[in-house]
């Protein structure tokens, strides 16, 4: 196999991977102590995310097994609210970090869910329950709950635009 | 039955998570990089201008910052506690939530370009929208 080829089969995943690896290089090259801090900070957010990756695994195990397309249709393809407030209750209890969702998402996509629904779900991950009592501390509680309120009121205006922009 | 139907599941996670693993380990490094570069002094010293021009700066800002909800709560407050006003720093909290520019490469990869950069452009409206809303709520009640 030529090396053409073989370029041809990597991913442009994997070649972003190796941009950013390429940069850590001239990184430590060039600024050996910012290469030694972001690998670091790297080194904590790795082992942050190791359960929330597990977890993601496990939702995404069990999303295959029983959400299944007629799932999907049964309950998020029909037309009405309830849809999008199953939604907005599933993106405000996810956790990790956002690009942790995004193969999950892409695969309940194949599977018949919109990209306004999606977005809906990115969107709703903002508001964030455990780390709800810091927000207040510092902007005070009327503010959080009219900043949620409306932050929810958008999310829905944001879907129903990429549906009508996308679907 | 149920058996081979687990098993199938679980390898088809399995298979998905390896696809995104190159995009997620070159996300975390870039978002480790960036956090180390720039210092927490530079989010409070450059917004320092009108409400408007603020908003802007602070949706802007938002955008390229990553990282946890936590961190901009506490440079939100911070910034508020500077003078900078309510409507810039919510617009900054919203983005920061809502808009991932450094998260968009994966974005696209795995979701879609087009969709990445509808979602991403929409939510950088509507960090502004939001903020101005709230504050105006806020400020009648």
């Amino acid at each position: 196999m030529s090396l053409k080829n073989i370029l041809k089969q990597i991913s442009g995943a994997w070649y972003f991977l190796i941009a950013i690896i390429l940069t850590y290089c001239f990184l430590f090259i060039f600024s050996p102590e910012s290469f030694f801090m972001s690998l670091n900070f790297f080194n904590k957010i790795i082992l942050k995310i190791i359960p929330v990756f597990v977890f993601v695994f496990v939702l995404m195990a069990l999303s295959n097994y029983f959400i299944t397309p007629k799932f999907i249709i049964k309950h998020l393809a029909k037309k009405g609210f309830k849809k999008w407030f199953f939604v907005i209750i599933g993106g405000i209890l996810s956790s990790g970090p956002i690009y942790m969702w995004y193969p999950l998402l892409a695969d309940l996509r194949n599977r018949g869910l919109s990209y306004g629904l999606i977005a809906c779900f990115l969107y709703n991950r903002a508001i964030k329950i455990p780390i709800l009592p810091l927000i207040i501390f510092y902007f005070s509680l009327e503010y959080v709950i009219i900043l949620s309120f409306v932050m929810i009121l958008m999310s829905i205006v944001q879907g129903i635009i990429i549906n009508n922009l996308l679907d | 039955m149920i058996k081979s139907k687990i098993k199938q599941s679980v390898i088809k996670s399995a298979r998905a998570l390896w696809k995104s693993t190159p995009v997620i380990l070159g996300t975390i490094l870039l978002v480790s990089l960036i956090s180390s570069i720039i210092p927490k002094s530079f989010y409070i010293s450059v917004f320092s201008k009108n409400n408007i021009l603020n908003s802007f700066i602070g949706s802007i800002i938002g955008s390229i910052s990553t990282g946890n909800p936590i961190t901009s709560y506490i440079f939100g407050g911070e910034m508020l506690n500077q003078g900078v006003g309510l409507i810039a720093v919510t617009t900054f909290l919203v983005s920061w939530v809502t808009v991932g520019l450094i998260q968009l490469p994966a974005e696209s990869l795995i979701l879609g370009k087009k969709f990445a950069i509808i979602r991403n452009i929409s939510a950088f409206i509507l960090a502004i929208i939001v903020a101005i809303i709230t504050v105006s709520i806020l400020g009648v009640i």
